[in-house]
């Protein structure tokens, strides 16, 4: 691939059913997850996105509720056809990588009994705990320029790992309330900061 | 399992997805310790090996994560179970994130937007931590000592940090020692 300039878009799609099929044949690459291919062929190969407009998305992404790359799908598809354009790009993210892993639970069942299947399944099973771990790991990174400092995000961090691992509570209060505290801390710190200034 | 639910446990089952969607921040990965404890523990319509291997199958397919709720639903009531599933944990989150990105598009420097992102970023990853805990659990409960399940963790994590290594070989690799009988 050519060293495409990423900084600014210079394309856009020409329909919401360009919008779909760019996205299932995303999906269709995606094992494991969809994000890097999303960022090689949005911002790369179609420059749909600029490289920042790509990490602006995902940010929001995270922060919404949702799953991410469903969530940018609907940003970018809105972005050029609205609502036709949203609908668009989620459909084409999802309706036929679902008919594929229905059909696969669908036929599971008559193998599952298979005790090289069953082996299969235990490992990719191992496999996406280290993926969700190592996943966690990387983002650890971006909690350094965080302005509520290391001490309060290490304290927020564990006090939701425990919460949620070692007592099980239900994730809404969790979610409510460490994350109420969260935001008035940095709410708090964002505050001093501009005050010292 | 594979059954279906009376038409009020699918009511309940739509319900606790609608609301889990609207908590499922940082993806849905992070709402998997919720769905075992909803699913699992408190109705018991699936055990652990049926759960783990619905997430294990849904990140071996192509697409995103997310595919692994309706396998959950298609898991405790067919194609009906499927549906109510994914409509359940995506409409929420859908019309939030479309109000929500073209409001905050003018106004994203605001201190109170800034302080909702500094603030939640060590929750969801302590989310994600405990995600990767649960779906580890069924491998370190077994009753001799996990060792295969244990390096099978450790090197994808090693692999994801320190290689640019595609998930799908990793996963693929997995596969290949777990039908090997290593796992």
């Amino acid at each position: 691939m050519q060293p495409a300039d990423v900084t600014s878009p210079n394309a856009a799609p020409a329909s919401p059913r360009a919008l779909f099929l760019t996205f299932t044949v995303l999906a269709l690459q995606g094992f494991g997850g969809v994000l890097a291919v999303a960022q090689r062929e949005l911002v790369e190969r179609k420059r749909w996105l600029s490289r920042d407009e790509f990490l602006e998305a995902y940010s929001a992404s995270q922060l919404l509720p949702g799953p991410n790359v469903v969530n940018i799908a609907l940003m970018l598809g809105d972005r050029f056809f609205g609502w036709r354009g949203a609908l668009a790009a989620m459909a084409g993210m999802l309706a036929v990588p679902l008919a594929i892993v229905l059909l696969l639970a669908a036929s599971y069942g008559q193998f599952s009994h298979h005790p090289m299947v069953a082996g299969a399944l235990r490992g990719m099973g191992a496999v996406a705990a280290g993926l969700t771990v190592a996943m966690a790991l990387k983002l650890l990174g971006s909690l350094r320029n965080n302005p509520m400092g290391p001490t309060v995000c290490a304290i927020l961090l564990l006090a939701t790992l425990m919460a949620i691992a070692a007592l099980r509570l239900p994730l809404a209060g969790v979610v409510l309330g460490l994350g109420a505290l969260g935001w008035s801390a940095a709410r708090w710190r964002l505050r001093k900061a501009a005050a010292r200034r | 399992m594979n059954g279906s639910l009376a038409g009020a446990d699918l009511a309940d089952l739509l319900v606790h997805f609608l609301v889990l969607s609207l908590l499922a921040i940082g993806g849905a990965m992070s709402t998997v310790p919720e769905m075992h404890r909803y699913l699992v523990v408190d109705r018991g319509w699936l055990d652990d090996a049926g759960f783990t291997s619905s997430i294990a199958l849904a990140q071996a397919a192509p697409g995103p994560n997310v595919l692994f709720v309706p396998v959950l639903g298609y898991q405790i009531a067919g194609l009906l179970g499927a549906a109510v599933a994914l409509i359940g944990i995506l409409l929420p989150s859908t019309l939030l994130s479309l109000a929500v990105s073209r409001w905050a598009s003018t106004r994203r420097d605001k201190p109170g937007v800034r302080a909702f992102t500094a603030g939640l970023a060590p929750v969801t990853i302590g989310l994600l931590l405990a995600t990767g805990w649960v779906l580890a659990q069924p491998f370190l409960a077994r009753g001799t000592p996990p060792y295969g399940a244990l390096a099978a963790i450790g090197l994808t994590v090693l692999a994801m940090l320190r290689t640019q290594a595609a998930p799908i070989w990793l996963i693929l690799a997995g596969a290949l020692a777990g039908a090997g009988g290593l796992i």
